[in-house]
């Protein structure tokens, strides 16, 4: 969806598509049979799993298959706190996300709308952070809010920040370098929408003696609003999965572990699979419910 | 007076949020080049030692070389596979074609963690051991759908008279396809790749889960971060994104060049 638009300027041509021949089973087959083999049932494995229950000899990471959904009511019960915070900081770190990327969608698109060589060094400049390894961009984040960093003790200098203040490991350090991480992720569908705006549209509302503010409350924004979901999708997604950001040896803090940390912890260290598979189905579950109450809204083929 | 800081005040924002974004890209570009000893933390001084010797610090290289492999094998697959359904979603009405949009469209709104788990959790129940091979398997599927989503759009703008015109003139399906169709989807195609392949060299979370004892870059960064990060690392990935930002320079002012002589034509 969001990646459509950065083909160019392509204006699709309707085609009468042919009826199916041996030639397009032949097509789909493989790309659909991979997907089937290594996307879906990996999903029914995550389900039988989340179901397992510890090997009868009692050896670590080792577990039967079972029925049991007590493993459910254990993952929620020990992991409400990460649970919620998971949604709670994807939530901010999304709105705050599009805040920051609406205005900047908003320029390349329409402001630099007729001078092509800004608008590709505009673009260029919002995929540049893609370049550079995530892992890289957080930990200079790191770096440059860690305790004696040059940054924390201007805060402290100016006194904004008391002597035993810190960045690092708190919430708001989490949340920013989320939304660092996913801005990109927001402006570009919003790019993608705003760029075929039609500002003739715009001229008409002023011509009608909207003042600005109400022509992008009343005509911009409105007709923005595909792009503006897409892009939600696209940052609140990742972002209620990921575990880097919140991780200690990143921006987080004994407090700040979300849902990824957990399913990392328990699949990976201490090779609890079931609780790992529970809060992962858990997680997906809450994601499908958002995700099809938006096709509901918009059908299929307006997702890719 | 009012008008001209309405006027000024986008494009500030505009130029502030693009510092904002460039920070931690020049800080792991300017720390590229510290002289650090082991931990990359405090500035110890300008040095070129560490790009002159990237491999000294034998593990980044290592980690660098399997991304790079792992990278180009998922890219090769997922473009060839996600080209082919692509095409027969734009050329071709069937039966199950919300059903396989659906099921494009999934692996793009599943959280990384939930794929990563899930195929690791599949990989134990089958018994296969962690590797190389899982990390291909994993990332052909998680950038299949883009590729799929890339391509459409360039089938789409494909005018269906040009091959008309070639089967007219006696070309049998494999030259039609040889000779117009791949040819003007080969833009396409390669932008496919090129994301497929950013993707996949980049992505931490479900390497993680499906890489066992194989080191990537990004997964030997996520490991070092404990410890603090070698400043080789900073220049692998400074290295990266000069390559990385010069073929979008390219390709970009190929594109604009291309474009302004069709213009006078």
């Amino acid at each position: 969806m969001a990646f459509v638009a950065l083909g160019g300027t392509a204006t699709a041509k309707k085609q009468a598509p042919k009826k199916a021949g041996r030639v397009a089973l032949l097509l789909l087959l493989p790309g659909i049979a991979y997907l089937g083999l290594f996307f879906l049932t990996p999903l029914f494995s995550l389900i039988l799993t989340s179901l397992k229950t510890p090997s009868a000899t009692g050896d670590i990471g080792r577990y039967d298959y079972a029925v049991e959904f007590g493993n459910y009511l254990y993952a929620v019960e020990q992991y409400m706190p990460q649970i919620l915070r998971s949604f709670v900081f994807a939530i901010i770190a999304t709105v705050v996300a599009l805040l920051i990327s609406y205005p900047l969608a908003y320029f390349i698109a329409v402001k630099a709308r007729n001078k092509p060589l800004l608008k590709g060094l505009l673009l260029t400049l919002v995929i540049a952070p893609f370049f550079i390894s995530m892992l890289l961009r957080t930990f200079a984040w790191k770096q440059l809010f860690s305790n004696d960093s040059w940054i924390v003790n201007a805060l402290k200098n100016i006194g904004i920040f008391g002597t035993d203040s810190y960045i690092i490991g708190t919430d708001f350090a989490v949340v920013f370098g989320l939304v660092y991480n996913f801005i990109p992720f927001m402006t570009l569908p919003i790019f993608a929408n705003l760029d075929r705006l039609d500002l003739r549209l715009l001229e008409a509302s002023g011509d009608l003696y909207a003042n600005p503010f109400t022509t992008f409350r009343k005509v911009t924004f409105p007709l923005s609003l595909p792009g503006v979901i897409s892009g939600t999708l696209l940052t609140f997604i990742p972002i209620s999965g990921d575990y880097v950001v919140a991780s200690r040896d990143f921006l987080g803090g004994p407090d700040t572990a979300m849902i990824g940390n957990v399913v990392e912890a328990n699949f990976l260290r201490i090779q609890d699979y079931p609780t790992a598979s529970a809060l992962s189905v858990l997680l997906m579950a809450a994601i499908v419910i958002l995700v099809s109450a938006y096709v509901r809204r918009s059908g299929t083929d307006d997702l890719l | 007076m009012k008008l001209s800081l309405g006027k000024y005040l986008l494009p500030t924002y505009v130029l502030l949020t693009f510092l904002f974004l460039g920070i931690p890209i020049a800080y792991t570009f300017v720390f590229s080049f510290n002289d650090s000893v082991k931990s990359n933390i405090i500035w110890r001084g300008f040095t070129w030692d560490n790009w002159l010797n990237v491999c000294n610090q034998q593990e980044v290289c290592d980690a660098f070389a399997n991304s790079l492999i792992i990278a180009a094998s998922a890219t090769l697959i997922a473009t060839v596979l996600g080209t082919m359904i692509a095409i027969a979603l734009v050329r071709y009405r069937f039966k199950f074609r919300s059903a396989t949009n659906l099921l494009l469209f999934l692996p793009l709104a599943t959280p990384e963690v939930v794929m990563g788990a899930g195929l690791a959790a599949q990989f134990l129940d089958f018994g296969w051991p962690k590797g190389m091979l899982t990390v291909i398997i994993a990332h052909t599927m998680f950038t299949l759908s883009f590729v799929v989503v890339t391509v459409k759009a360039r089938v789409a703008t494909l005018d269906p008279a040009l091959e008309e015109a070639g089967r007219d003139l006696y070309a049998n399906p494999a030259q039609v396809f040889m000779k117009i169709t791949f040819p003007l989807l080969l833009p396409g195609i390669l932008a496919a790749a090129m994301l497929a392949f950013a993707l996949s060299f980049d992505d931490f979370i479900i390497t993680q889960f499906n890489s066992g004892s194989i080191d990537t870059f990004p997964k030997f960064v996520y490991t070092a971060a404990a410890r603090g990060i070698p400043a080789e690392a900073n220049v692998i990935g400074s290295m990266v994104f000069i390559v990385a930002i010069a073929i979008v320079v390219t390709v970009q002012v190929r594109s604009s060049i291309k474009q302004r002589k069709l213009a006078k034509k």
